[in-house]
């Protein structure tokens, strides 16, 4: 379907350069703002390049599942709007967008950045449960880390509002900040051919080969990874994929503080 | 008795979809405005425009509406029996009969992906539009070609023409500039193929234009921009390329 494209970049590739004239490694230049949200107790928007996601956190007090009943939880839901993409429709979300929700909830939950324990108030009775919201405002590539890195600078912006004899009130937020151990960041690494590239634009993710997704944390511990794409990895593509992405990791790491 | 018409507007003027250009049956409604009542409104956002007494309107924004006789580039949707479905950038479809397609004979049954396959780029022309908006393209001219590899844009239809230029001269000054074969598309598609410097510099020109549309001495801005950029980098490209794959790049990673 994309045979010309495909064979274009990769001609482009041959002398090492892309699309838009990026290197390889090369992320387009990114923007995070925090707090733009204001009836979201946690918000941050992400713009990579043409790329733009906001991130909005509201907390909750509800029962614990029964399963933990000392600990409170996170939920990720993304919506991918209509607006953002031609391709993006309306209606259930569709096999994309609960695989960016899926894949920023696991590089937030297994990092165990979030102590779940400390967010309980009553044991077997209530918890705080946050529930994180992703909004596609354009799509020009690479949704998947904005997305990531938009939920974790919400869940550092984030702010509890008031409870108090079992009433909460929205109105009113409190000092008290989320308790982030550690900042989880995601990368995405791209197969095309046999080159390995990050933050692909619109036209690099419609001929990507493989991709694989990988969380970790400041000392370079990964949380979590995901694979996707219709070509295999080999064991030596997936090491040099998780080296250009912890390196990646530490510069948008940076950009969160 | 019907009062002598009043026209609201002046030549140039930007004008929003729903304003009241003109009142009176004196003046007529021309493309991008619709008479109500006795009201002529602008449909779109524009420039109006007084030509006698009709009242026009050169679009500002809006997507592209397919025109008889305009050139454009199309992608290939679907393979029929009889021809091509074709993506025209627009609301609409057009559809490609294997007898405009092609002068050669096509035997009956033949694979008509063999011609143009799904995905396929191509340059066409509109032969006709009907009023329920069916479109009907040709191959048939000078030009008209499927497009073989270089990559696509999209820009702002109502820029084209100013892409383009007088006589194709502002078009003409970028391929120059940049040694890369370019094709505009009325519909705002615009083919581009070359060296990976070119075509960066190309797009960084077309992108200039159309911000600065709207500007006089457009064509001495750009010429500077593309004799400032390009530094006499882009030369003899084809050669740079297939010489480099002897040097393998190991520092690619």
């Amino acid at each position: 379907m994309y045979k010309e494209l495909r064979n274009h970049i990769i001609k482009l590739f041959g002398s090492d350069t892309r699309l838009d004239g990026r290197k390889f490694t090369d992320f387009r230049p990114i923007k995070l703002e925090t707090g733009v949200a204001s009836s979201a107790e946690g918000s941050a928007r992400v713009n990579i390049g043409k790329t733009d996601v906001i991130v909005g956190i509201k907390t909750e007090v509800m029962e614990p599942f029964p399963d933990t009943p000392d600990e409170g939880g996170i939920m990720v839901g993304a919506e991918l709007l209509p607006l953002s993409n031609p391709d993006f429709e309306l209606g259930p979300p569709g096999i994309e967008a609960i695989e960016i929700a899926r894949v920023v909830d696991r590089g937030i939950r297994e990092s165990k950045a979030i102590n779940f324990k400390k967010l309980c108030i009553k044991e077997n009775e209530k918890v705080w449960m946050l529930v994180i919201d992703i909004c596609t405002i354009n799509d020009s590539g690479n949704l998947l880390d904005a997305s990531a890195l938009a939920a974790v600078a919400a869940l550092k912006d984030m702010r509890f509002p008031k409870y108090e004899n079992e009433k909460l009130d929205y109105k009113e937020k409190t000092d008290k900040k989320l308790d982030l151990k550690d900042l989880p960041i995601t990368v995405t690494v791209i197969k095309i051919g046999d080159k390995l590239i990050v933050d692909p634009d619109l036209d690099e993710e419609k001929v990507i080969d493989a991709r694989l997704t990988v969380a970790s944390l400041s000392d370079g511990t990964l949380c979590a990874l995901q694979k996707g794409g219709d070509y295999p990895l080999t064991a030596e593509d997936i090491d040099k994929m998780v080296h250009i992405a912890l390196g990646k990791a530490k510069e948008l790491r940076r950009l969160i503080r | 008795m019907i009062s002598m018409g009043k026209i609201n507007v002046k030549d140039k003027d930007i004008v929003v979809p729903g304003e009241t250009l003109a009142v009176g049956m004196d003046n007529f409604p021309g493309q991008g405005t619709y008479r109500e009542g006795e009201n002529i409104v602008a449909s779109r956002l524009g420039l109006a425009q007084l030509d006698g007494r009709t009242i026009k309107l050169i679009p500002l924004s809006g997507r592209y509406i397919p025109k008889k006789f305009d050139t454009i580039i199309c992608k290939v949707t679907d393979v029929t029996v009889n021809g091509w479905r074709l993506d025209t950038n627009s609301p609409y479809q057009a559809m490609l009969s294997m007898k405009e397609a092609t002068s050669q004979f096509i035997e009956r049954g033949a694979d008509l992906t063999q011609f143009y396959d799904i995905g396929d780029y191509i340059v066409g022309k509109i032969v006709n539009v009907t009023s329920q908006k069916l479109v009907d393209i040709s191959m048939k001219g000078p030009g008209l070609r499927r497009l073989k590899g270089g990559r696509m844009i999209e820009v702002a239809s109502n820029k084209v023409p100013r892409i383009i230029g007088k006589q194709g001269s502002m078009v003409s000054m970028i391929k120059d500039a940049t040694g890369c074969n370019i094709s505009v598309g009325q519909n705002g598609l615009v083919w581009i193929d070359g060296s990976p410097e070119g075509e960066l510099l190309a797009i960084m020109a077309i992108r200039k234009i159309e911000e600065e549309s709207h500007l006089s001495g457009l064509t001495d801005k750009i010429k500077e921009f593309l004799e400032k950029n390009n530094k006499g980098r882009i030369t003899n490209w084809r050669e740079k390329i297939e010489g480099k794959k002897d040097t393998t790049d190991d520092n690619n990673q």
